[in-house]
């Protein structure tokens, strides 16, 4: 009889950080389905894209830095990253642009950090700002219109060709995001002479919102309802992010002749993948719950702020990076009250 | 009726780990027998270790006190059946370090005979000095896990106390020790109670029961109507299935909505808790006169072919037990004394059952899984949602994981009450409990050396100064001697040596002399005897009652020749 000599506790709950990270995987499903009905397969070749260049160069890094390949690898950390990263980017962008915002998402963004939990800013976040201001042209012009407004349904064969080989009749198939549509409009036009544009209600008046965007974002908040069921992470950051962002809609651009109305912001841009699937990433988040609060209501402050006032039509990346660097300030100051203490602590101690 | 609606308070936090309890649940408690050899640690409870009354060789009564708890906060400790003494000796004790401690072992003879006891009449109108009295001699200590002496906490003033928590929650997977004994022996539970009652005096009493126990929870209530009229205020709260609802904090939590002070006592917030095993102790120990020598023990796991409870002897080998329960022994891979969240493994079947054992889990690799490599933390915050004590445990994770003991301990390290929530979410399969005991254990030592550097440094500066005023002394010596010798060469040469003898003696200037250094020469053999003691006491001497007794006397005798000296001068 060889008995364990270990100290408690012994019972655990099973999974590990690969069961999370593939709940979070499959709570993208839906919303990467409704991508692809509306906007083509050009999402599909990017993730595929991504993941295959994240999962290569995170073995190459792994195996650099001496670690166990196999171990790291099935945490699926590097995979999330990377369809996460493929679902930002514009559906048709070309192949390099993929390819450097997935490398420097892993690693500049992770492993130099020093790995999974220790990067200090969202990786997908970092490699799509990187190309973003990089690659400007790419990224604003790679957008492709829904499909029911195109003459043909993208197929397979035409969107390999416009992101590897030839961008030449790309034109055909992309229009601006009804985000940057309606923000660039609104400086000459008043909001029902915008809506006219078929890209809001559809070629057949089927969409109240915009075209396509509302049932992207309506897939995401269901896979981000999802993850709250399952408790993957708390509705602190997504509720406190939609209702700042909500918030300052409704008193500052409560006027739609002069400023993008609200159900624009909320279901037209990549708000609902950014409140529930980016601004969540634990990692780089605010962990304590006062934290998470805080932190989700300065993203959604930040979005509106860089929409409205900012160049780029859209805002997540920006927003939820520049509260990345405030989540560990937050967390000092927004500790919980101790069970037994009279109040909470604030700050970190105090040196000798 | 006792069926009132409470307002329950939740703890924040808490886990839902499965439960496991209705494999032993399935069988009446039945008696575990006697074993050959009984072996009885003398310290079962927190305090001083009973001091043992017997030698090898004695023949021993059932209930005879076989160790005597000679403080105050300490237990007695009896024969569970009779025999003969057959060693006293250190032998493995149920422990999370595995350690040795000194055990009372007694081949039994089988006859088990008592000497004759009795309780004490009508027990509900005696003075509750002479219940507290009945329950210290039983020896009974906390049964829930802890082991405190229960005479002690009966002892709180009752002024201080309105409300008697009974914890019947029994939240850990796996025992079902508290709850068997509810369902069998619910009259003798709630007449305990009535005991601690009337010690105690408290305005309520509450019963906090999980509704995972549902017969428990009946057999209480029928007990509480088939007993008299409803003047006893006992109320059975049944509280939601929830781990650690059975942890003090939390189960006051629950009740009363208050929280015990952080480094205080629930007697601070006017509360007493005591387990439903030690309620049923007291009973017997104050109406039938039966010292602790048994318990109800779980004895359960994947290896066991008849989990059950069984009442069980103290000392009794857990591999007695586990053979009794049909345990194919081979087949175990972790035996655990006590719950899967907070208990210890052992890794001894002769290991004996004490006071404080409700469980033993005997189980297999498939039933607790090895421990899963380490992930790294994705600060993923499920440990802060599992957290009882409102910790942010990943962030005591860093500051553990970098030894940086001065940020821990801002963060509240030492409220962490290691129920092994955070380590039981965590999907990285951190041992996030084995860190903060390891930085536990650091900012203990730190202290300690810390203390001990600061006494060394007192006790260096003091014997410096002493060493200067004996140098000192010494100077003044030599001048006042040479100085006397010059006077009496002066005299020599100016008088004739006449009556010089007698005229030194009463010479009042050279009596002033001697007083003075009397009084120095006390001073120093003051300093010295101070100094011996604070390096006893540093290193936890047993003479350093006997030095400070010298101490004293040294002090009596500076303050006589202080006082000689101003009677001198005046």
């Amino acid at each position: 009889m060889n008995l364990l000599n270990i100290s408690s506790p012994h019972a655990t709950r099973p999974g590990n950080t690969g069961t999370v990270m593939l709940t979070v995987l499959a709570a993208l499903i839906p919303g990467i389905a409704v991508l692809s009905y509306f906007f083509g397969p050009g999402h599909l070749i990017q993730i595929c894209l991504a993941s295959a260049t994240a999962l290569l160069c995170e073995a190459a890094i792994l195996y650099v830095r001496k670690k166990p390949i196999l171990f790291y690898l099935t945490d699926y950390s590097a995979l999330l990253t990377a369809v996460l990263l493929a679902i930002s980017l514009p559906p048709y962008a070309p192949y390099w642009v993929t390819i450097v915002a997935t490398l420097f998402a892993i690693i500049i963004a992770k492993h130099l950090y020093g790995g999974l939990g220790q990067n200090p800013f969202n990786p997908a976040m970092i490699g799509f700002a990187l190309v973003l201001v990089s690659f400007p042209v790419e990224m604003t012009t790679s957008w492709s219109a829904p499909s029911a407004l195109l003459n043909s349904s993208i197929s397979i064969q035409d969107a390999l060709r416009y992101i590897f080989l030839s961008r030449e009749t790309i034109d055909a198939i992309t229009m601006a995001t009804p985000l940057d549509l309606y923000k660039h409009q609104v400086e000459i036009a008043t909001a029902t002479e915008i809506y006219q544009d078929p890209i809001f209600h559809g070629p057949n008046s089927d969409a109240s919102i915009a075209l396509g965007w509302q049932w992207v974002n309506f897939a995401f908040l269901l896979g981000g309802a999802f993850l709250l069921w399952k408790k993957i992470f708390t509705w602190h950051v997504p509720v406190s992010l939609l209702i700042s962002l909500s918030l300052l809609s409704l008193f500052i651009g409560w006027d739609s002749d002069s400023y993008v109305p609200l159900s624009l912001h909320l279901f037209a841009g990549a708000t609902m993948l950014g409140a529930f699937f980016i601004a969540t990433d634990p990692v780089t988040a605010s962990t304590t719950p006062l934290g998470k609060l805080i932190y989700g209501a300065g993203i959604g402050i930040l979005i509106y702020v860089i929409r409205t006032w900012g160049a780029y039509p859209d805002a997540v990346a920006f927003a939820v990076l520049l509260m990345n660097f405030c989540a560990p300030l937050i967390d000092q100051y927004s500790q919980p009250r101790t069970y037994g203490h009279k109040k909470a602590v604030r700050g970190l101690a105090k040196k000798d | 009726m006792n069926m009132h609606h409470y307002t329950l308070h939740d703890f924040k936090g808490g886990i839902h780990p499965e439960q496991n309890k209705s494999q032993s649940t399935g069988q009446d408690i039945s008696t575990a027998g006697i074993p050959k050899i009984l072996i009885l640690p003398i310290s079962q409870h927190i305090g001083a270790p009973a001091v043992p009354l017997v030698k090898v060789g004695d023949v021993v009564l059932k209930g005879q006190v076989i160790a005597q708890g000679e403080d105050f906060v300490s237990c007695n400790l009896h024969a569970p059946t009779s025999g003969v003494i057959s060693a006293i000796s250190e032998a493995p004790v149920p422990n999370q370090s595995g350690m040795q401690d000194t055990c009372i072992q007694i081949t039994t003879d089988g006859n088990d005979s008592w000497p004759p006891i009795k309780g004490l009449d009508n027990y509900l109108d005696a003075e509750p000095q002479a219940l507290i009295e009945a329950i210290s001699q039983a020896g009974i200590s906390g049964m829930g896990g802890a082991g405190f002496p229960t005479h002690v906490k009966a002892s709180i003033p009752a002024s201080k106390i309105d409300t008697l928590i009974i914890n019947a929650a029994e939240c850990e997977p796996y025992i079902t020790s508290d709850d068997a004994l509810m369902r069998e022996n619910a009259a003798d539970i709630i007449k305990g109670i009535e005991i601690l009652q009337a010690i105690l005096k408290p305005q309520q009493c509450y019963i906090g029961i999980e509704d995972n126990k549902p017969e428990a929870i009946k057999a209480l209530q029928d007990a509480l109507k088939e007993n008299k009229d409803d003047t006893h205020g006992i109320h059975v709260v049944v509280i939601p299935t929830k781990y650690p609802s059975g942890g003090e904090k939390q189960l006051i939590q629950i009740l009363t909505g208050l929280e015990v002070p952080v480094a205080g006592l629930p007697a601070d917030i006017g509360i007493v808790c005591q387990n439903i095993g030690t309620v049923r102790a007291i009973f017997q120990a104050v109406a039938l006169g039966r010292p602790l020598i048994s318990r109800i023990t779980t004895i359960t796991g994947d290896t066991v072919a008849h989990p059950q409870n069984f009442e069980v002897l103290l000392g009794t080998p857990v591999q007695y037990l586990l053979e009794q329960a049909g345990c194919d022994q081979n087949k175990i891979q972790r035996l655990i004394m006590g719950g899967p969240m907070m208990g210890f493994t052992i890794t001894d079947n002769q290991i004996p059952v004490t006071k404080t054992s409700n469980c033993i889990i005997a189980a297999t690799h498939n039933e607790l899984a090895d421990p899963a490599m380490e992930q790294a933390c994705i600060r993923c915050g499920m440990c802060t949602q599992a957290c009882p004590a409102q910790l942010l445990p990943q962030q005591l994770l860093w500051f553990a994981k970098s030894s940086n003991l001065d940020q821990a301990q801002a963060h509240n390290i030492s409220d962490c009450i290691e129920c092994g929530a955070c380590s039981y979410v965590c999907p990285s399969n951190i041992p996030l409990v084995q860190y903060y005991r390891f930085a536990k254990g650091e900012i203990k030592q730190a202290k300690a050396d810390k203390q001990s550097s600061e006494q060394a440094k007192l006790r260096f500066d003091t014997r410096n100064a002493r060493l200067e005023r004996e140098e000192a002394e010494k100077a003044e010596k030599r001048k006042a001697r040479a100085e006397a010798a010059a006077k009496k060469q002066a005299a020599k040469k100016d008088a004739p040596p006449t009556e010089d003898a007698t005229a030194a003696a009463s010479d009042p200037a050279a009596e002033l002399k001697g007083l003075k250094q009397k009084v120095l020469a006390s001073q120093t053999r003051v300093d010295k005897a101070r100094e011996r003691l604070s390096m006893a006491q540093e290193q936890n001497l047993d003479t350093a009652g006997a030095l400070q007794l010298g101490l004293d006397k040294q002090i009596e005798k500076l303050a006589i020749a202080q006082k000689n000296l101003e009677q001198a001068n005046s």
